[in-house]
């Protein structure tokens, strides 16, 4: 397992150092960095102050050091805004959108998994029709259009909700429900279609052969299979919205980082717009690792040979047991050790 | 086994010994163009100890009739008519919660081909173990050791270890032997073989029907074997339904089936065997092909192969009937079958030399 989640690091790992030069890159290529930072009415003499100060006069190699001993120590300048570090207000504003996303996620999935084995229970059916019409459109809603109309309705003609903010449930309900329609939509197609191929595997009949529930067939047998292509799917749903919340973010006055970039770039923030991109690049990252993970832990035959190794490891000590000179063992106490081992 | 068939004891008292009675089975299949009956009329019966083989080729509707009496049909096909008995009940009868009941403890069914009808995601023990959760509710610590239990009987090596493995770290043939594992797991009264050794190489279908034998014995269960294998019905059945086109053909035990048979199409198949007096010379088939499902003929079901159709076969489709003490055939001209010999070689031998 170790083993291959070092390559899967390594393989995930490579995107992201391009990521990171490529900010690096696009900061010189876009022209002096000091334009990007300063204010537009920016004297000569502040220019010049501030190249001196962020090592600009330097050559390329040694900006290049010192850009990436500052991801190091998470220093990526300060803001032009507040003077605060960079670094520490993509990190504040990140948990906020982590948790929207999370929240809608898992929601999205919970819905989708009920509607989308229901669905697949009986493909063409009334329920998998009204199912497919109602994914369709939540897939197709835009979510601009969506939240205007939600704040319209429910916040300013009802009143049941704030317009925006962070304070308490009913903040959420909004914005959650926005974020929702895409992955839900998507997410439902994925596990209807991946239940009805799984529902017609040959292991689905040996499973009511042995006299399963309706219940037990469809959510242990067929679910677990239909697992992994949902699993991909809702992967890259959630790296959409951990760095593509922005719309609604900035709708709803969400203080994420969606709302933070935006705010970045409308203020030539560039500071904060890059310790921004490079925390997003960075979360990623680590989604992937874990989606990989979590396909591992799936499907065993994606899992890599750990079990084998242990499973040899075991068989050589079952033999030994049985020839070393000692007195004979029955095959039952050294089968009993050898599952030990297994399970120390 | 012949003297054993005419032995007065053995035969007196065959209907107590009865664990499954088939009659008059109808399955259709809805398909877009209408409802086509793939099983007509199928009657047969198994007995405890015995094994009973339903033959013929693809498509003949022997698996049909196998997953319709295990209660496993696709949703486009359904049992129109017959009963099963198992046990004194009708298994057509049963709602679903009675079904999952007899399902495991009253019959098992071993499927065809062993990777895709083992769960991918589960290890072997939990799919073993899975029997024993449901229908004695057992703990996930008891399951296991029946699984372990179960890995022995079926001859699988180090079974303490192996319960943790998943289906693909198994080869071909143990992954069969886990199936039988699973289906013999709660000692059913029936066990349905669907093609057990199709999918498996030679020297491992040996073992496999030599595996089922041994556990036919010991659990007194009574076998049906689905096969198009002559070679293994000779060599493992007590009985065989001869299945042509949904509809049972010819039917009885296998000695006399196989070294008399009573109808066309058994004696078509017989002959297509390859012997050591055809050496050299071209292989003997049945011409034609069996009809389409959607068209089955008036009348027999065989007649557009037949080397003796006539009027009659055409008008009249011809029901089973006993043609000999022990056999059933289909067959306006029974009697005209069992009385021709064969050109190149005794009918008599054909049994010997499939064996």
């Amino acid at each position: 397992m170790l083993t291959y989640l070092r390559k899967r690091i390594i393989s995930s790992g490579l995107p992201l150092l391009v990521v990171i030069v490529g900010v690096f890159a696009l900061a010189r290529m876009t022209g002096n960095p000091a334009a990007l930072y300063l204010p537009l009415n920016a004297t000569e003499a502040m220019r010049e102050d501030f190249a001196v100060r962020n090592g600009l006069d330097q050559p390329i190699w040694v900006q290049m050091a010192q850009y990436f001993g500052g991801i190091l120590r998470l220093d990526f300048g300060e803001s032009m805004r507040t003077g605060e570090s960079a670094g520490a207000m993509a990190l504040r504003a990140f948990p906020a959108t982590l948790q929207l996303a999370g929240t809608t996620m898992a929601l999205a999935i919970v819905l989708a998994v009920i509607v989308g084995s229901a669905a697949a229970l009986k493909p063409n059916g009334i329920l998998d029709r009204f199912s497919s019409f109602l994914s369709m459109t939540a897939a197709s809603i835009p979510d601009f259009w969506l939240a205007i109309v939600g704040i319209w309705v429910f916040a300013i003609t009802l009143g049941w909700v704030p317009t925006s903010g962070v304070v308490g449930m009913a903040a959420w309900v909004l914005p959650v429900a926005t974020l929702v329609m895409r992955p839900f939509g998507t997410l439902v197609q994925v596990v209807r279609g991946a239940m009805v191929s799984s529902l017609s595997e040959p292991y689905i009949k040996l499973a009511r052969a042995k006299g399963a529930t309706q219940y037990r067939v469809v959510g242990a047998h067929a679910l677990r299979n239909a697992a992994a292509p949902g699993l991909t799917v809702a992967g890259d749903l959630t790296v959409g919205l951990v760095n593509g919340a922005v719309v609604v973010e900035t709708i709803f006055g969400w203080p994420g980082i969606g709302k933070l970039m935006i705010d970045s770039i409308l203020q030539r923030d560039f500071a904060v717009l890059q310790a921004c991109v490079l925390l997003t690049a960075v979360a990623i990252f680590v989604l992937n690792i874990l989606i990989d993970i979590g396909y591992a832990l799936l499907d065993p035959r994606v899992r890599p040979s750990a079990g084998a190794r242990k499973r040899r490891k075991a068989r050589v000590e079952h033999r030994g047991q049985q020839n070393g000179p000692k007195a004979p063992t029955t095959p039952t106490t050294t089968g009993s050790a050898a599952t030990a081992v297994l399970d120390a | 086994m012949m003297t054993e068939m005419l032995e007065p004891t053995a035969q007196s008292d065959p209907p107590t010994d009865t664990v499954l009675e088939v009659t008059g089975l109808d399955v259709d299949i809805r398909t877009p163009q209408g409802t086509v009956r793939v099983v007509s009329q199928v009657s047969f019966a198994a007995r405890r100890g015995q094994t009973l083989a339903l033959l013929g080729e693809s498509g003949c509707g022997k698996s049909m009739t196998a997953k319709a009496i295990a209660g496993l049909l696709d949703p486009v096909a359904s049992v129109a008519g017959g009963t099963a008995v198992l046990d004194g009940q009708d298994l057509n009868q049963m709602n679903p919660k009675q079904r999952r009941a007899v399902a495991g403890p009253g019959l098992g069914i071993v499927f065809q081909d062993a990777l895709t009808a083992l769960n991918p995601v589960y290890t072997i023990g939990t799919q073993l173990g899975e029997a024993f959760r449901i229908h004695r509710g057992a703990s996930k610590k008891q399951a296991k050791a029946e699984a372990i239990d179960l890995m022995r009987r079926v001859g699988i090596p180090e079974p303490e270890t192996r319960v943790n493995s998943y289906p693909h770290q198994f080869s071909g043939g143990m992954r069969q032997r886990i199936l039988i594992a699973m289906a013999v797991a709660l000692s059913p009264q029936l066990l349905i073989a669907d093609e057990p050794t199709t999918a498996l190489d030679v020297t491992v279908q040996a073992q496999i029907m030599l595996l089922l034998r041994k556990l036919r014995t010991e659990q007194q269960m009574a076998v049906v074997l689905i096969t198009h294998d002559l070679a293994v019905v000779a060599e493992e059945a007590d009985e065989v339904c001869v299945m042509y086109a949904g509809n049972v053909v010819e039917q009885g035990s296998v000695d006399k089936v196989f070294s008399h048979p009573t109808h066309p199409y058994t004696k078509g198949l017989l002959e297509s065997v390859p012997t050591d007096a055809q050496r050299g010379e071209g292989l003997s088939s049945i011409p034609g092909s069996p009809p389409e499902l959607t068209k089955i003929p008036a009348g027999c079901v065989y007649q557009d192969r037949c080397p003796l159709a006539s009027a009659i076969c055409r008008q009249e489709r011809p029901l089973l009937r006993d043609t000999a003490d022990g056999q059933r055939a289909a067959c306006h001209f029974a009697e005209k079958v069992s009385a021709a010999k064969t050109d190149n070689d005794d009918a008599n031998n054909v049994k010997e030399e499939i064996r």
